[in-house]
């Protein structure tokens, strides 16, 4: 409540605060944004320049329109004396105030017929990238490189409940960005798994709907290097807020670099899978995992949300046999809001988690599941 | 049936009156108004700063898709079907409605229709909680077990939006006092007319919608689900083929009531009355092929979107029309700004603000980047708040004498008009910001940057809110102790409501008025 | 009184206006699905391939080549294992290919998949044939088994010149509720 009260004290001094403080601020967001970005790619800066040009059209618009009626209002009052003229017709202007409109709307229609035509070509591509919408995370893949990772916000709950500050990315950062090469063409494949979602990165002027079963395509050339934000358009349920979209863009040797260590990353964690770890290193990391994919919806204490998200402290689940508990986490329960986890988590992970669930909040099983386990559940073993 | 109305409750549970149901239907909107109010404020309380602080996300979803289905389907439609109740009869010297039994049916429904949606809140799993566009699958596999009740709800106000428009036709073509051929009628009735016809039109494919979407449900089809052979596109593309010609029934009648105020505070006759019916038509055909532009991410082949671009465009034309002609209405005129004319002449002006934004969505490259974000949230917060609740309340304060018999307060009028006009001015303006800068619709929380945006909006809305509380005040003291009202109320008014005596007579025009 | 002015012609107008909005609901639920799938059908719309191709003899464009990619999806709740056993084929408009997906069920339980196809660009969707598909008919597939699922397709001549890629994606659906065990075995009996 202090703080809202100082940054309404702060508007109140107005612009010259945040002037004067101009140095403090250079970590600070940009605040009092209010126009489009003109974006990194050609066509989101034709996008741009399209936005502006309507927009000009419309301030000639509105002055003349509202100009005559301000101008009436102020010299056409009774209180001036003025007697009511009497026309009511007039084939001539309404003649005009159709055609002039229609003029304009053609000179703006033809440079966006353009710039659409252009926005949907999207053949030649050097870089082909398929992304999957999940309630609520992203998951890339580069096509023809065997690169495949979900990218989810790590924006800590204390900085959302607001027990922390707010850091300058907040609910846009996430765990793993999609890297993109600069000055390559960039066709973007577009699906879902669950419901309706929308890839959308403003400085790319790329938006396109994630739909589950069909498949949408989109590119970009992106011309200067940098971590361009985004976020999941299309309300997908009670996380839609949560599932930033987050893309660097490297120069093609950086690029190359990141495909190398992804691919050595990932041969790591089949290695991980075979070896067997302690109970407590598996605790200690569950509680890592819990927080970060269980806990939006059966929350940090386990204790869910009665009627909607079942509760794990003192569940069946969480009691019974360890099997059907990997099942639940792997395979989801359908029909429910249980996702299944089994793509979007490690081996690791998995096993870290449920064992972490069977003894936290006064379960205390104290049995572990190992990451071999979770490898030969999804192999049906 | 005598001559005066029966006493007691059963007056207005078994009144065929068109006088009485029209005031059931306003005060109905108005509490919906209410309802939907405070939907929003919970809204505007969250996002007054980022983090989460007094909703968690899911109630945050119910907040948002059941204040878009109140303030639609239960404060913007209502009112106008009450204040065609009371008011087409009137203006064309008809005794009453066509059909009066069908007009107590079609009102008595809805208060059980809103019940019914708002027990959803109570409910294990919460209201529906996607979106007031209901898209699937979120609506269908994925929603909460109240959709069901969520899909009842949607039919019985169809059934009665339908009934009502039925009604509203038979009056206009079959009751006319003789004389009063179709290009003398008021534009309000004409407009009326118009929406009558998009009503029939599309509110059975709303229904289709939501039948749809129950059998995908509880019938094991197919119609939006993929791995049936169905298509979840499918289902945007039909409710769009209701919701685009939906918005223009929630502003034709504004119109309407717009042309009917303008020219009575301006003394001087409507400029263009033939071209305003003919626009009126021309945007109401127009609604029926742009639907698409709704959807311009979604996916289509690029002469769909070409397409649907260039019609969206040329719907600014006809649009244009009307607005030109109450400018040359006013001009020239000898104005006085009584509260219903400042509530129109803020409509001409904000309406107008709502149709450049929309000028600049229907530029389908640009919608790639205005989608889905709080541009489209003031886009159509501009074009339904001075269009639908503005004109609305315009005609509220301009025919409420004639109804109540007694004269609102000309000063608390103003008050209201000026912190309505600054509280919705304050709340939306920010949000064409803010949705520039990149902030998607339906969030619960927001990073730094849009921060200062949303506080405004939100002090903006509580300001709002508190106008409308000032309306309430007005009404009922004005109804309980207002001065009494003359039979013409303004100054030499156009029409045949004001040819009789104020208040109303219980029953009016039973021999029907000669017309000049 | 004369409140009531002749009903007859109003009761028939009311009946009338009701008939359209029947009309209208009618047309929502009967019409306007098939007409969205002719509609796709014909535009490519959402890239819905088509069905059973007749193959008919045309001659091989070697003059071109064009690449397609396969890709896979599993939809919410399908834990089955599902991948292209190629990722991409380069062929000449013309000629006939076959290439195989490969699926893996690693459940505890017998279970039904849909494979539901779409294609980019929409363009190319009406020059894609498929003569067989294992997307045409579910799959049944019992506990911890595995199944190659062919798919053949042509590329016609005709294809606009400017596609040089075509991308191909099936998402895999669990379906298995909607089939009982019966019909389920029937499947894997018939199946390929």
């Amino acid at each position: 409540m202090l703080k809202t009260a100082r940054r309404l004290c702060a508007w109140m001094l107005g612009f010259t605060c945040l002037l004067a403080a101009g140095g403090a601020l250079a970590e600070e967001v940009e605040r009092w944004k209010f126009n489009m970005t003109p974006g990194v790619t050609p066509i989101s800066q034709n996008v741009y320049s399209l936005h502006m040009q309507i927009f000009w059209w419309c301030v000639a618009i509105g002055v003349v329109v509202f100009g005559i009626m301000f101008v009436s209002m102020f010299l056409h009052r009774k209180s001036r004396g003025v007697k009511p003229a009497n026309f009511h017709e007039s084939t001539l202007l309404e003649l005009l105030w159709t055609a002039i409109p229609f003029a304009i709307l053609i000179m703006m229609g033809i440079p966006a017929s353009k710039t659409l035509i252009d926005l949907y070509d999207t053949e030649k591509s050097e870089v082909d990238v398929l992304i999957t919408g999940y309630q609520w995370s992203w998951k890339y893949e580069i096509l023809g490189e065997d690169v495949s990772f979900f990218s989810k916000l790590t924006t800590p709950t204390d900085q959302i409940e607001g027990h922390a500050s707010k850091g300058v990315n907040y609910l846009l950062e996430v765990d793993e960005p999609l890297v993109l090469p600069v000055n390559k063409k960039i066709r973007f494949l577009v699906t879902a798994n669950d419901v309706i979602h929308s890839w959308w990165v403003p400085a790319f002027a790329v938006k396109r709907d994630a739909i589950p079963g069909f498949i949408n395509d989109a590119w970009a050339v992106i011309t200067e290097p940098g971590i361009y934000r985004g976020q999941c358009a299309e309300l997908c349920g009670k996380d839609h807020g949560f599932m930033p979209v987050v893309v660097e863009a490297k120069s093609e040797a950086d690029y190359q670099a990141w495909l190398a260590e992804k691919k050595a990353a990932a041969a790591a964690i089949a290695e991980l899978t075979e070896k067997p770890f302690t109970f407590d290193e598996l605790y200690a990391k569950g509680e890592e995992v819990y927080s970060r994919s269980c806990a939006a919806c059966h929350l940090a204490g386990g204790q869910g949300v009665p009627g909607v998200f079942p509760a794990l402290k003192d569940s069946p689940v969480a009691l019974g046999d360890i099997n059907h508990h990997i099942d639940v986490v792997v395979n989801g329960v359908a029909g429910t809001a249980m996702q299944a986890f089994g793509e979007q988590l490690s081996e690791v992970d998995i096993a870290a988690v449920v064992t972490y669930e069977r003894t936290a909040w006064d379960n205390n099983m104290g049995d572990l599941a190992q990451p071999i386990d979770i490898y030969n559940h999804k192999q049906g073993k | 049936m005598a001559h005066g109305p029966a006493k007691g409750l059963t007056r207005w549970l078994y009144t065929t009156n068109h006088k009485d149901i029209g005031s059931m239907y306003l005060w109905f909107s108005f509490a919906m108004f209410f309802l939907g109010g405070i939907f929003a404020l919970v809204i505007r309380a969250e996002l007054f700063q980022p983090g989460l602080q007094i909703v968690e996300p899911n109630f945050f979803n119910q907040m948002t898709t059941m204040h878009g289905l109140v303030m639609v389907f239960g404060a913007v439609m209502p009112a106008f079907v009450g204040l065609a109740n009371w008011m087409v009869p009137l203006m064309i010297g008809a005794p009453d409605m066509a059909l009066p039994r069908m007009n107590n049916w079609s009102f008595w429904i809805l208060p059980f229709a809103f019940a019914m949606l708002s027990s959803t809140l109570f409910m294990t799993g919460g209201a529906p909680n996607f979106g007031w566009t209901f898209y699937a699958p979120l609506s269908t596999t994925y929603a909460p077990p109240s959709v069901t009740f969520f899909i009842f709800a949607i039919h019985i106000m169809g059934a009665s939006s339908i009934m009502g428009a039925i009604n509203i036709i038979a009056t206009i073509l079959n009751m006319r006092a003789p004389g009063m051929t179709l290009m003398k009628m008021p534009m309000f009735v004409w407009t009326w007319l118009i929406t009558a016809f998009l009503l029939i039109a599309v509110m059975p494919v709303l229904a289709g919608a939501v039948t749809m979407m129950l059998m995908d449900i509880h019938f094991g089809t197919s119609f939006f689900d993929a791995a049936g052979g169905g298509d979840p596109v499918l289902f945007q593309h039909v409710f769009w083929f209701f919701g685009h010609p939906e918005v223009y029934i929630m502003i034709l009648p504004a119109f309407g009531i717009v042309s009917a105020i303008i020219p009575t505070f301006a003394r001087k006759p409507l400029f263009g009355y033939s071209s305003m019916v003919y626009a009126t038509a021309a945007i109401a055909i127009l609604s029926f092929v742009v639907w698409a532009h709704h959807m311009f991410t979604v996916g289509m082949p690029i002469a769909g979107e070409l397409f649907f671009m260039w019609a969206t465009m040329l719907i600014s034309v006809p649009t244009g029309v009307k607005i030109f002609n109450w400018v040359a209405t006013m001009f020239k005129g000898s104005m006085t700004f009584e509260t219903p004319m400042l509530f129109s002449i803020a409509f001409v002006i904000l309406f107008t603000i709502g149709g450049f934004s929309g000028v600049m969505l229907a530029i389908a490259p640009a919608d790639f980047q205005y989608h889905d974000t709080y541009f489209v949230v003031a886009h159509f917060h501009y074009v339904l708040v001075p269009g639908a609740i503005f004109s609305i309340t315009a005609g509220v304060y301009y025919w409420l004498p004639k109804w109540s018999g007694r004269m609102y307060n000309e000063t608390m009028g103003k008050v209201h008009f000026w912190l309505a006009f600054i509280g919705l001015n304050v709340t939306f303006f920010p949000m064409h910001f803010s949705g520039l800068a990149g902030m998607p619709r339906r969030i619960p929380d927001y990073n730094m940057m849009f921060a200062d945006w949303n506080m405004i909006s939100s002090v903006g809305a509580v300001l709002f809110g508190a106008a409308q509380l000032v309306f309430l005040y007005n009404v009922i003291s004005t109804i309980l102790s207002g001065k009494k009202a003359t039979d013409e109320v303004w100054d030499n008014p156009e029409g045949l409501e004001w040819t009789v005596p104020s208040p109303a007579p219980y029953h009016t025009f039973t021999e029907p008025p000669a017309i000049k | 009184m004369k409140l009531a002015w002749p009903d007859k012609p109003t009761t028939r107008l009311a009946l009338q206006l009701g008939l359209v909005g029947c009309g209208m609901f009618v047309f929502a639920i009967w019409i306007m699905p098939p007409l969205y799938d002719a509609f796709c059908d014909i535009t490519g719309l959402n890239g819905k391939t088509g069905d059973k191709y007749q193959s008919v003899a045309s001659k091989i464009d070697t003059s071109r080549v064009i690449d397609v990619q396969f890709i896979a999806t599993n939809n919410d709740g399908m834990p089955w294992k599902f991948s292209p056993e190629i990722k991409q084929v380069s062929v000449h408009p013309g000629e006939q290919t076959r290439i195989n997906y490969v699926a893996h069920n690693p459940t505890d339980k017998d279970m039904v998949g849909q494979a539901i196809p779409s294609l980019v660009p929409y363009k190319a969707v009406n020059f894609f044939h498929k003569t067989e598909c294992f997307c045409f008919e579910q799959q049944a597939l019992l506990a911890g088994k595995d199944a190659i699922l062919p798919m053949i397709f042509i590329i016609d001549q005709d294809i606009p010149k400017h596609i040089k890629t075509i991308t191909l994606s099936y998402t895999l659906f669990d379906v298995t509720e909607r089939f009982s065990k019966d019909e389920l075995l029937n499947m894997v009996h018939e199946g390929p």
